[in-house]
């Protein structure tokens, strides 16, 4: 203590401030650096747990390139981002706007869309899976019949599963995305509009050339945050294809799916670790991407 | 960030709509009645899940929402094999430790990195923030090969030792103790407050809000994980609610009342908890979401 006592007042900080950092620094290094950098490593190794881990270069990317799987599995990734982002954007946009114009029960219809937010994606996925079994089961199409209409099947055709699959993980998302619009709406000063009535601008235009371009911040923040999600769809996909996860014929499958299946049904950790690899680099590229598209504009 | 600054002043004005005061015309009318609409058919999942729960096997393929004749049978019928007493509790035991975890530490390394001056300081914060990039799919593996060697795999330390620490929640708080004049520390150490009794006693208190919306995010995400809590359990006595509910969903195949009666046991009471603190929930929401 007399140690501590002889110390100027920068200098406890100083010790004050690393006691406080020691056990997460420890935390970071041990749970997210090391196995940052381990992922790496496996990556360029043959592994399939139980025998030795022998260096394979470059072999299990060369793999990946060459295996159509990879390739279907890359495009319906792309495909979960690009119809799940816009889709939701526009939707959450489209009710925030006009929910942020009325009074009545506000709170209650605001409660109404954010509650879907709340539920958990397992439990969800389950609840969507049944509404699009076949007649007699299903839901939706237990409506269609009763309108006379043909039977859709969803889960099990190749076109149909991939936005069934999608539709309930757009659906769990929209409240925050609303609730987040709403937030943004209320940020633009209010004199903007004042001066728009003065100068008799159309409603159209105000919503063009001022809400919009001012949301701006807002919709990159949504865009990027909700492309990161799709592109890590996993629980909605897994939990409504459990008999054949992915399927059918590898329709549904997306990255994060095939890389459990590839390390933990067939406990390839190389090929799995190469495949985490490729996910970071999609995830870092696309919001890079994203970022620099929308702040330029 | 631009959109912290933009949106600041808006979180708390929130729960208030800012709609000028107008007498009802039919335009709004309309659309008061369309959103409406949409709203009834955005919780339509949640009440048909609710319902079929609630509903005997022969009436579950009819569509109608409300049932005939209401039963609890399926619950009685689901609770009673034990199992998802046992997914509720790992969830709670997880969900909660995890909760408290993060509440202490990410506040804690926050303040440090917003009101301490140290030497290192710049790259601690920069080897944090670059620990967002990383996504969880990629280090599932190391921390499986991580699990087994320690001895971690189907152990509820396993399940939650990723999660007890977030850059999320620590650039969360940095973000709010940026808001604590430092005059207030200053004052309190003139006290002869310790610099631990200062962070806890002074500063903490007056991020109460940010702590909130932190407790609520990482529950939530805790309550819904799915792919870790799979991949590092193998016992049923294990499973947290979300892995138990997909098992379970296989097994009960084409007993769909019995899979909609496990999916609202797990939902219900993230459902419950919104509706009492909603108000809370939302404003953190907005918080997490903008300074995060």
């Amino acid at each position: 203590m007399k140690f501590y006592r002889n110390l100027t007042i920068k200098q406890k900080q100083i010790v004050w401030a690393w006691g406080f950092l020691a056990l997460p620094v420890l935390f970071y290094s041990v749970i997210r650096f090391y196995p940052t950098g381990n992922a790496m490593l496996i990556s360029f190794q043959d592994w399939n747990l139980l025998g030795s881990r022998t260096w394979a270069g470059w072999d299990n990317y060369t793999k990946l390139w060459h295996d159509p799987v990879f390739w279907k599995v890359f495009a319906n990734t792309f495909i979960y981002l690009l119809l799940g982002t816009p889709i939701s954007l526009v939707i959450s946009f489209v009710i925030a706007y006009n929910l942020d114009k009325l009074r009545f029960m506000h709170g209650f219809l605001r409660m109404l869309y954010f509650l879907p937010f709340m539920t958990s994606a397992v439990a969800m996925a389950w609840v969507w899976r049944w509404f699009y079994q076949p007649v007699p089961i299903g839901l939706f199409n237990n409506v269609l019949a009763s309108l006379g209409i043909p039977q859709i099947e969803f889960l099990r055709s190749t076109t149909n599963a991939l936005p069934s699959v999608l539709a309930p993980a757009v659906w769990a998302g929209l409240g925050f995305q609303i609730i987040i619009f709403m937030a943004g709406l209320r940020a633009i000063p209010r004199s903007y509009y004042e001066a728009a009535r003065i100068d008799g601008v159309s409603t159209w235009t105000v919503l063009f050339e001022i809400t919009i371009p001012l949301l701006k911040p807002t919709i990159v923040f949504i865009v990027v945050f909700s492309s990161i999600g799709f592109l890590r769809i996993f629980d909605h996909v897994f939990n409504m294809t459990t008999q054949d996860p992915g399927g059918p014929l590898n329709a549904t499958k997306p990255l994060v799916l095939m890389i459990y299946d590839t390390a933990f049904t067939g406990f390839d950790m190389g090929y799995a670790a190469a495949q985490t690899v490729v996910l970071f680099l999609i995830l870092l590229l696309v919001s890079l991407i994203q970022l620099r598209i929308l702040r330029d504009r | 960030m631009a959109i912290v600054e933009a949106i600041r002043p808006t979180t708390d004005a929130l729960m208030k709509t800012s709609a000028p005061k107008k007498p009802a015309n039919l335009g709004q009318i309309l659309r008061w009645l369309l959103l409406f609409a949409g709203g009834i058919a955005m919780i339509m999942p949640i009440a048909y899940m609710i319902s079929t729960s609630l509903k005997w096997p022969h009436e579950v393929y009819n569509v109608n929402l409300i049932p005939r004749e209401p039963t609890l049978e399926n619950y009685t019928y689901v609770l009673e094999d034990g199992r998802f007493y046992m997914w509720f509790w790992n969830s709670i035991i997880i969900a909660t430790i995890t909760t408290v975890s993060n509440i202490f530490f990410d506040s804690l390394v926050g303040y440090t990195l917003c009101k301490f001056r140290f030497p290192g300081r710049y790259i601690i914060f920069i080897a944090i923030l670059s620990t967002l990039m990383i996504p969880t799919e990629m280090l599932v593996i190391p921390w499986y090969l991580m699990s087994q060697q320690f001895g971690w795999l189907d152990t509820h330390w396993g399940i939650m030792f990723p999660g007890l620490m977030t850059a999320f929640g620590t650039f969360l708080m940095k973000q709010f103790f940026e808001t604590v004049p430092d005059d207030f520390i200053e004052a309190a150490r003139i006290d002869g407050l310790n610099e631990l009794q200062i962070w806890w006693t002074v500063a903490m208190p007056l991020v109460k809000p940010a702590l909130a919306a932190l407790a609520i995010f990482v529950f939530l995400g805790n309550w819904t994980a799915f792919i870790w809590p799979l991949i590092v359990t193998n016992s049923t006595e294990m499973y947290t609610l979300p892995v138990g509910l997909s098992t379970f969903g296989d097994e009960a195949d084409v007993a769909w009342e019995l899979i909609m009666t496990g999916a609202a046991i797990s939902t219900i009471p993230t459902l419950v908890v919104f509706l009492i603190f909603q108000r809370y929930i939302i404003q953190g929401v907005v918080m997490a979401g903008l300074k995060g």
